[in-house]
């Protein structure tokens, strides 16, 4: 306490010497002071405060503000200000046509009413289907693949920039090809399936299978990138940890779960976290499955109601609630996974 | 010390020669497999565009009879599919242009510049990791949370339509408008992706030229044109890949934005979610071509620079 006393003192009171001995340094700073207000007074005191700003903050700290603030402030805005601002409009009766919410009254209404709408329950349980299959599905596939890759194979550019390639397209374009091959009569999943006596399935129709026919369609999108995060963590390992398992007469599969597979829990983070946001913005793929904002039946998530209720129904407060419930999940992934960077330095 | 160097030597010319003959023991059985699994792997991620590709040049009786992945018959085949997604979609493109390639300068640019801020200059590192912390939070929020306010931002508090009346009277729609406010809006969320990869690249710069040229009494400014900026190059081409083919594909904030396909500034995603749907039924055909057509830019970009955008999307 009295530490932070003595630095804020010092913070104020700008001294020549900061090694010196508190009191010969306040000694000088006070005839200095007197000297320079008598001069120029304006002048010291933004020498002051700049030099208290300097201390307190770092040498180059008002020098560095002006490449980093003004972006700052800019995405600041667009961010967290619209995000507060969002929860603001969630408080409100706000909708239909009226030009602006009302704040004047302010209550949980919106959030009450999700609560007794069955349709949020079940986009919710989606939500969190999706988000935990589609995540722990594509990490999967994901690692296979890079372990694969790293077995020092030829033609590993070719093999990676192939199974990277679906990443480069808008989810917009990936749904055509997915509503082909999930087509009932043409499609090629069905046929796939009938080749094994199986099927027709109605991938889309079918309410209880939909959801996983479009994880399975992102998963397939995504896989890439989980893979080129593991080939970056599998790179990583150094080699004499290979050796050492083989020498230790450990087997391939087990070499990998003991040895390998738990020095990538940093890369396993870092991807997940990415694609559980992946997950949240699948709206952008439901929306162009049916070019409307009301999904499949049994496909319907937190990311489409929202839009659906906001932007088809109006129902603008509602939407911002359910919005808040869709950041306040975001937020139980990123908030952990920002303190745990920060721990390791890493960021 | 000296006794355990010997020991280390040893070891490691055995298991040289160990993992040497285990390559050619195995060279046979293990390595047909792994290559088999890699190219159904392949098979797998390419069938659906290849099958894409090729219904979008087949009329429709051959949808109807032939394979979904396998080629039209000649008499099956047909370019007017890709006519007709040319002739919607064209508009589109040029209206995705006129906001993706600004909103992808400008965004690098300054994602660049906030960047070195936060990296190379001295300032407290808590206080830098908190600025940070929020910048990069800023990269995974979902944009749900933010289109109401959106919305209304760009509806009732800065009614660009209203401002920029001078330029409608130059005959342009000022639906137009809606392309400004997507470069404005696409800038702002893509400031914290691009400080991001920026920051990475410019944490491993070597610091002493900097420091020595610093130490000369050059300001950050001209630390930044004058060595950080020339530097930037490769990174540059990193996030002007990643950030060109995010806004491309993007479709929310054109959804919001710009809202309904018919109008004239109206982008190439917009009009694509709602091509091929009609009263009778889908059509495929016509679906896959435009689907491929709006992915043109993207897939050009992606096997000129694989290398950059497979950095860009693992940084």
């Amino acid at each position: 306490m009295l530490d932070f006393y003595r630095r804020l003192y010092r913070t104020i009171r700008p001294s020549s010497g900061d090694d010196d001995g508190e009191v010969r340094a306040d000694g000088g700073v006070v005839s200095d002071g007197a000297a320079g207000s008598a001069a120029e007074p304006e002048r010291d005191l933004v020498a002051r405060i700049k030099s208290a700003l300097d201390r307190r903050f770092g040498s180059d700290f008002i020098e560095s503000s002006v490449f980093w603030l003004p972006p700052f402030l800019l995405m600041g805005l667009f961010v967290y200000g619209a995000v507060i601002w969002n929860l603001l409009i969630s408080l409100t009766d706000y909708e239909r046509f009226a030009n602006a919410p009302d704040y004047s009254n302010l209550d949980f209404e919106m959030y009450t009413r999700a609560l007794a709408d069955s349709g949020f329950i079940d986009a919710a349980i989606n939500t969190l289907i999706l988000l935990v299959a589609f995540t722990a599905g594509t990490l999967a596939v994901g690692l296979v693949l890079a372990i694969l890759i790293d077995r020092g194979i030829r033609f590993e550019n070719t093999f990676r920039t192939i199974y990277l390639l679906p990443m480069s397209l808008s989810f917009v374009v990936t749904a055509q090809f997915w509503l082909w091959i999930y087509n009932y009569n043409n499609g090629i999943a069905n046929s796939v399936i009938g080749t094994f006596g199986l099927g027709p399935v109605s991938w889309l129709g079918n309410q209880e299978i939909v959801l996983y026919a479009v994880i399975f369609a992102l998963m397939w999108q995504f896989s890439g990138y989980a893979m080129v995060v593991y080939l970056a963590g599998l790179r990583a390992i150094p080699t004499e940890h290979y050796e050492a398992a083989k020498v230790d007469g450990a087997s391939t599969l087990k070499m990998y779960w003991r040895v390998i597979i738990p020095q990538l829990k940093g890369a396993t983070i870092s991807a997940a976290v990415v694609l559980m946001v992946f997950g949240m913005k699948a709206f952008d793929f439901l929306y162009s499955l049916v070019g409307g904002y009301r999904p499949p039946n049994g496909a319907d998530i937190l990311a489409t109601k929202m839009v659906r209720e906001a932007y088809a129904n109006l129902n603008w407060a509602y939407g911002s609630a359910i919005a808040i419930v869709l950041f306040g999940m975001a937020l139980s992934v990123i908030g952990p996974y920002l303190v745990y960077e920060y721990r390791r330095d890493n960021l | 010390m000296s006794d355990a160097e010997p020991r280390t030597d040893g070891g490691a010319t055995a298991t040289t020669t160990a993992r040497l003959r285990r390559k050619v023991d195995r060279l046979t059985v293990e390595d047909v497999g792994l290559y088999v699994v890699l190219a159904l792997a392949a098979a797998f991620y390419l069938v659906p565009i290849e099958s894409g590709l090729v219904t979008s040049f087949k009329t429709g009786t051959a949808i109807i009879e032939t394979a979904p992945f396998a080629p039209p018959g000649p008499s099956g085949l047909t370019f007017e599919k890709w006519r007709t997604a040319i002739d919607v979609l064209l508009r589109g493109m040029g209206n995705s242009l006129l906001y993706a390639v600004p909103a992808t300068v400008i965004s690098a640019f300054v994602g660049s510049i906030t960047a070195y801020g936060l990296t190379i200059p001295t300032w407290k590192k808590s206080y830098k990791a908190v600025v940070l912390m929020l910048i990069i939070a800023g990269i995974f929020i979902p944009y749900q949370a933010v289109l109401v306010p959106l919305t209304q931002f760009w509806s009732q508090w800065a009614q660009l339509t209203d401002l920029l009346s001078f330029v409608w009277a130059l005959g342009i729609p000022n639906d137009y408008v809606g392309i400004i406010e997507l470069v404005i809006t696409h800038v702002a969320y893509g400031i914290p992706i691009c400080t991001l990869l920026f920051r990475t690249y410019y944490k491993t710069m070597s610091d002493e030229m900097i420091e020595s040229a610093r130490l000369d009494g050059a300001t950050l400014r001209r630390v930044y044109r004058r060595i950080v900026l020339p530097l930037s190059g490769p990174m540059f081409a990193v996030v002007l890949i990643y950030q060109f083919t995010q806004i491309w594909n993007d479709l929310l904030f054109t959804l919001v934005l710009v809202s309904t396909e018919s109008s004239p500034a109206a982008p190439v995603v917009l009009i694509l979610a709602g091509l091929g749907t009609s009263m009778e039924g889908q059509d495929f055909a016509l679906r896959m071509a435009g689907a491929f057509f709006a992915a043109l830019p993207t897939l050009a970009v992606y096997i000129f620079f694989g290398e950059e955008f497979a950095e860009g999307v693992a940084a």
